[in-house]
């Protein structure tokens, strides 16, 4: 009974008339609404950065599935953020082609350099480090993404020159 | 029937099954987890490997998965090869390197699928180092408690809580190795069936709570088969005792009625039987209005001194035994006795009954039930009714999927295959009702309509089956599908408290006309259609009769039976305070009691034996589990040493339970089944008495040491074949003597397909409880009634809503279940919240008359016109009366209830391990 008491009011205070739109032109092209689903919360990630409980439940709504359902398809995804992100992400590759080109050394200056591991955030909010299995770009290992921008061939100097000191604004 | 090789054996199997069915079916010990006989395949644990060969030449094979692998004329398998035993023993070792080793403090240790399975493939040793992955365990309510950590994936509980029971607020979530199963936030599960991931998961994730609170190893426990007396559906039950205390209750299979599943309020509902409560001792009353404790011998002497040769009645009771009832009966005479229904019961049942014998159709099974594949609802939200048929009714609207599989040749034991396939197509249901209902999801059609006129569209519907033209084009189409369905069936029943919507049932089963067609009601209590069929020759009259014969009574014995929730108060007043000597047998205080003269104090169904006749007309047969406490007496040993103490000529002749059942044989045609029910006392099994205690059952000669250090002897159990022993085989007996489910190798409730002649079929030992009514040629004699329906200028119609937690008598004094009961509400729609400028969680004031109730509103969103919900049984509710006419205005004084109900015992159970959990990215 807790998906029922969202009502249709609360899921239009949480989600913006343009979300609501963009996932209306999804279920254009899908039989069943929660088909949508992924779609949705890609949406919605697209705008915020991440998918709070909040947004999770009204999109729930909305597609009338319960909130369970969509947690499942939310929590199945490494790449539905269920948590605050900061303002890029890097996913940094520890697959195989990358571990043999020596990216676990990398790893661990582009920890050092930003203050942090795996699944956290700077304290200036503006990048979150997390693991990936593989980008596709085993020619060029190491690699890894930072936005949306694969960034290869990494080396110390590499990730020194993307981070240094100053471009972090939290290493004072 | 195609022949297979199994490690060279050959095998005759069924055609269309499974490998691993096959094997099991050939008594093989073949391991498996995700697989269930009620769910399918899925093939997601890789744990019933076995390797298959092309030939007979080819050496080599490959390893399938049993359960997802066909059998087929000819085809070869091999069990033992090394290969397959150490892929087996692999998947165990994987799922071991993170399940926590505590078994020691796991209460699912000792009946643990896991455990089974571990010893089976022969894995001992862990050479596993490093951490262990752990999680965040949710609070799921007072019933069901979370240990996430010992979780090995195997996907059984999604598959159960949403596939299979519809609830849709537990989830597979995450994924790879931090998968997680769980809620989307912590809170109450909201499925009236979630007690059994207790029995469902093959591991310590779900167990149940309030066992917890009390816990004994299964192995300790002595165990009796037993008969659910939640509501009148008979579902078999195995209650769990010690230290004369029922601890929990498990499932009992019975392939015709509840199979593999029960609901909460049958699972967890037995807990007023250990509640303060209950009566120890019979009492006399004293002149201040206590009671001073007697012994039974005095209590018997104080009773027959007031109606030995006096003039007596006696009411009985829908919730006693057949047995007790009958003797009553017999004792007091039939004229004499009131069946102890409300008059507006007593009313329902006797039409249902006559409906039942007259109609031309089947009174179905619940596996009956399953096989429908057009469902009619009038009236009954069956989920909160008769739960365990709800959760049939759930099934039979898979029936499409089954038809589609079919068609493209998939078998339908392929589970992912054939949800996939179907989709969102389901065999048609139409629910008919006032207000919302549980089954509101799977139907294909709503109808929301006031009592009256859902009997109307009854009659429409049987009209457009008679073929004549209605106005009314749902009606039309509901005749439709239910004229093309195979095996259509018509759910009514006695919850509405209206005659014609019963009536209008019948009606549309006999207008249907056709040999397969069913019809099913649901009924209030565990015994009322038995008792019904008792006093079907109506010479005792009603209530009201009673309560004007009163002041010329000398004394009135009532059976198990609070008569102030038959009848208004100041009838029941007038009933009990009119100078007769009232006499009450029952198990724990109420209101009746206190009004009572004497008391004796009734042995509980756990400690007693008897017949209960089920809403499909089922007599079965329930056992004490444990011997009564105190100087308690089953009801029917109170009435029968009482009828000797009267020196009553025909009673006295009686000894023994088996003597009771033969007379209330002989007394009604109806009747001659009961005989047949179950063995006679004198059963043995290679010699013994069927063992209520298991093999391994410890302390017997030392559990009472702190009571007292001598060693008391066992008790004796001189009225049926079952022992409080452990001495004994609990093998090949009757199914109806099956006290626990155990088998060497297979602790866990997954021994039950050892005591299965084959997988997901009838039990060894033959069905069990003997149906008494069989369907008719005739058709049910309705015409009269068709007339009677008028529909009345619409006004506030009050309309009852049964609850599964807090409607019944009983489990309401449980106190997991008083819980979830939560206030009395009254259910309204949102308009009418509007109007009142109310919301839920806020007070109402309801006035019927001179009775007036502050009760919580629920907001709903189907609801007929001019009709309101209001939550029957509750104590806040007392007074309101279905049907009538009531006013409804705010509350002022009302105080909203806090988050408190739901967390009272949270601190006790949560243990916090972080480090993981479900939104962990």
């Amino acid at each position: 009974m807790s998906n029922a008491k969202m009502i249709q009011s609360d899921v239009s205070s949480v989600l913006t008339l343009q979300e609501m739109a963009e996932i209306d032109h999804e279920l254009e092209h899908i039989p069943y609404k929660s088909g949508a689903a992924i779609d949705a919360l890609k949406i919605i990630q697209a705008g915020r950065g991440w998918v709070s409980d909040e947004c999770l439940q009204a999109i729930a709504k909305y597609l009338g599935m319960s909130s369970e359902e969509l947690e499942g398809v939310a929590t199945f995804y490494n790449l539905i953020y269920r948590r605050p992100v900061g303002e890029k992400v890097i996913l940094f590759c520890d697959s195989v082609s990358c571990w043999i080109s020596g990216c676990d050394s990398v790893k661990q200056t582009l920890s050092d350099t930003l203050g942090v591991d795996y699944g956290e955030t700077t304290k200036d909010n503006r990048y979150t480090l997390l693991p990936v299995p593989c980008l596709g770009a085993c020619d060029r290992a190491p690699v890894m993404m930072v936005g949306d921008d694969l960034v290869t061939h990494l080396d110390d100097n590499k990730i020194n020159e993307l981070f240094s000191a100053g471009k972090t604004g939290d290493q004072s | 029937m195609p022949m297979i090789y199994v490690d060279g054996q050959e095998i005759e199997v069924v055609q269309g099954e499974n490998i691993l069915e096959a094997c099991l079916n050939a008594g093989l010990d073949l391991p498996y987890f995700c697989w269930h006989p009620a769910m399918g395949s899925i093939g997601s644990c890789r744990q019933c490997a076995l390797v298959q060969y092309q030939n007979e030449d080819d050496t080599r094979g490959r390893i399938i998965m049993g359960c997802m692998t066909p059998v087929s004329e000819g085809a070869r398998f091999s069990l033992k090869a090394e290969n397959a035993a150490e892929f087996r023993e692999a998947v165990v070792e994987s799922l071991m390197l993170n399940h926590p080793h505590d078994c020691p403090v796991c209460a699912e240790g000792g009946e643990c699928h896991l455990q089974d399975m571990t010893v089976m493939v022969g894995h001992r040793d862990r050479r596993y180092t490093g951490k262990k992955n752990t999680y965040r365990n949710q609070y799921l309510g007072p019933l069901i408690h979370h240990e996430m950590n010992r979780c090995i994936a195997c996907y059984r509980c999604e598959r159960y809580y949403r596939d299979y029971a519809g609830g849709k607020d537990l989830g597979a979530q995450a994924s790879h190795d931090h998968l997680y199963f769980g809620r989307h936030e912590e809170g109450v599960l909201e499925s009236e069936f979630s007690g059994n991931l207790v029995e469902v998961c093959p591991t310590g994730v779900f167990t149940d709570k309030p066992f917890l609170k009390q816990y004994s190893r299964k192995w300790d426990l002595q165990s009796a088969p037993s008969i659910c007396q939640g509501c009148a559906v008979g579902c078999n039950i195995a209650p769990g005792e010690r230290y004369g205390k029922v601890k929990r209750v498990h499932n009992r299979y019975n392939q015709d009625v509840n199979g593999y599943f029960i609901c909460d309020r049958g699972r967890f509902g037995s807990g007023y039987l250990n509640s303060d409560l209950r009566l120890d001792y019979a009492g006399i009353k004293n002149p201040d209005g206590s009671f001073f404790a007697v012994h039974q011998q005095q209590a018997l002497d104080t009773a027959a001194g007031w109606m030995a040769g006096k003039k007596i009645a006696a009411i009985g009771s829908p919730r006693a035994s057949l047995e007790a009832n009958y003797l009553l009966r017999e004792l007091v005479g039939a004229k004499n006795f009131v069946a102890g229904f409300s008059d507006q019961e007593a009313e329902l049942m006797g039409s249902i009954t006559t409906i039942l014998q007259t109609t031309k159709a089947i009174n179905p099974s619940i596996k009956q039930m399953e096989s429908a594949d057009a469902v009619l609802i009038l009236g009954e939200d069956v989920t909160n009714t008769a739960p365990r048929v709800a959760l049939a009714l759930r099934q039979s609207v898979r029936n499409k999927a089954f038809e589609l599989a079919e068609q493209m040749g998939l078998p339908a034991w392929q589970d992912a295959a054939v949800r996939n396939l179907a989709q969102d197509q389901r065999s048609p249901m139409t629910i008919v009702s006032a207000l919302d209902t549980r089954l509101d999801d799977v139907a294909s059609t709503c109808v929301s309509l006031a009592p009256d006129d859902i009997a109307a569209f009854g009659y429409a519907v049987a009209a457009a089956l008679a073929g004549e033209l209605t106005d009314n084009p749902s009606a039309d189409a509901t005749a439709q599908m239910l004229k093309t369905a195979k095996n259509p069936l018509i759910v009514s029943g006695s919850s509405m408290a209206h005659q014609g919507v019963i009536d209008s049932a019948a009606a549309v089963a006999d207008a249907l006309d056709k040999a397969t067609s069913m019809l099913s009601f649901c009924v209030p209590e565990c015994n009322s259609l038995g008792l019904a069929l008792m006093v079907a020759d109506g010479l005792g009259g009603s209530l009201s009769d009673l309560v004007k014969r009163a002041p010329k009574l000398d004394a009135l014995i009532i059976l198990e039976n609070d008569v102030y929730l038959r009848g208004d108060k100041s009838q029941i007043d007038q009933l009990l305070a009119s100078g007769t000597k009232v006499i009450t047998l029952d198990i724990h205080e109420n209101s009746t009691l206190d009004q009572s003269d004497l008391v004796m104090a009734a042995a509980s169904y756990a400690e007693s034996q008897g017949t209960l006749v089920s809403s499909e007309g089922r007599a079965q047969r329930f056992y004490p589990v444990h011997s009564p406490a105190a100087e308690r007496l089953p009801s029917w040993q109170w009435l029968l040493r009482l009828a000797n103490v009267m020196g009553h000529k025909k009673l006295s002749k009686l000894e023994h339970f088996d003597h009771i059942v033969a007379a209330c044989a002989k007394s009604n045609l109806l009747f001659a089944g009961l005989v047949d029910v179950a063995p006679l006392n004198s059963f043995r099994d290679r010699g013994s008495k069927i063992p209520r205690q298991t093999h391994r059952y410890s302390g017997r000669t030392a559990m009472n040491s702190g009571v007292s250090v001598h060693e008391p002897q066992q008790p004796k159990d001189h009225e049926s074949p079952l022992s409080y022993s452990m001495e004994g085989l609990n093998r090949d007996q009757p199914s109806s003597l099956m006290p626990f489910v155990w088998s060497p190798g297979w602790n866990s409730n997954q021994s039950l397909q050892k005591f299965q002649s084959e997988v997901d079929g009838p039990l060894k030992g033959g069905p069990s409880g003997v149906r008494l009514i069989s369907s008719s040629l005739q058709g049910a004699d309705l015409s009269q009634q068709i007339d009677k329906v008028t529909l009345t200028a619409h006004q506030w119609h009050l309309v009852p809503m049964q609850q599964i937690h807090g409607s019944d008598e009983l489990s309401a004094h449980t106190e997991e279940i008083a819980e979830l009961a939560g206030r009395g509400f009254i259910a309204i729609g949102q308009k009418v919240a509007e109007k009142l400028s109310v919301s839920e969680g806020d007070g109402l004031l309801v006035t019927q008359g001179e009775v007036e109730c502050s009760l919580e509103v629920r907001i709903l969103s189907r609801v007929a016109k001019n009709c309101i919900g209001y939550s029957v049984g509750y104590p806040e509710a007392q007074g309101l009366t279905a049907g009538s006419l009531v006013s409804l205005k705010a509350d002022a004084t009302w105080q909203r209830s806090g988050a408190e109900m739901i967390a009272s015992d949270k601190a006790s159970f949560e243990q916090v391990i972080s480090d993981g959990g479900a939104s962990n990215v």
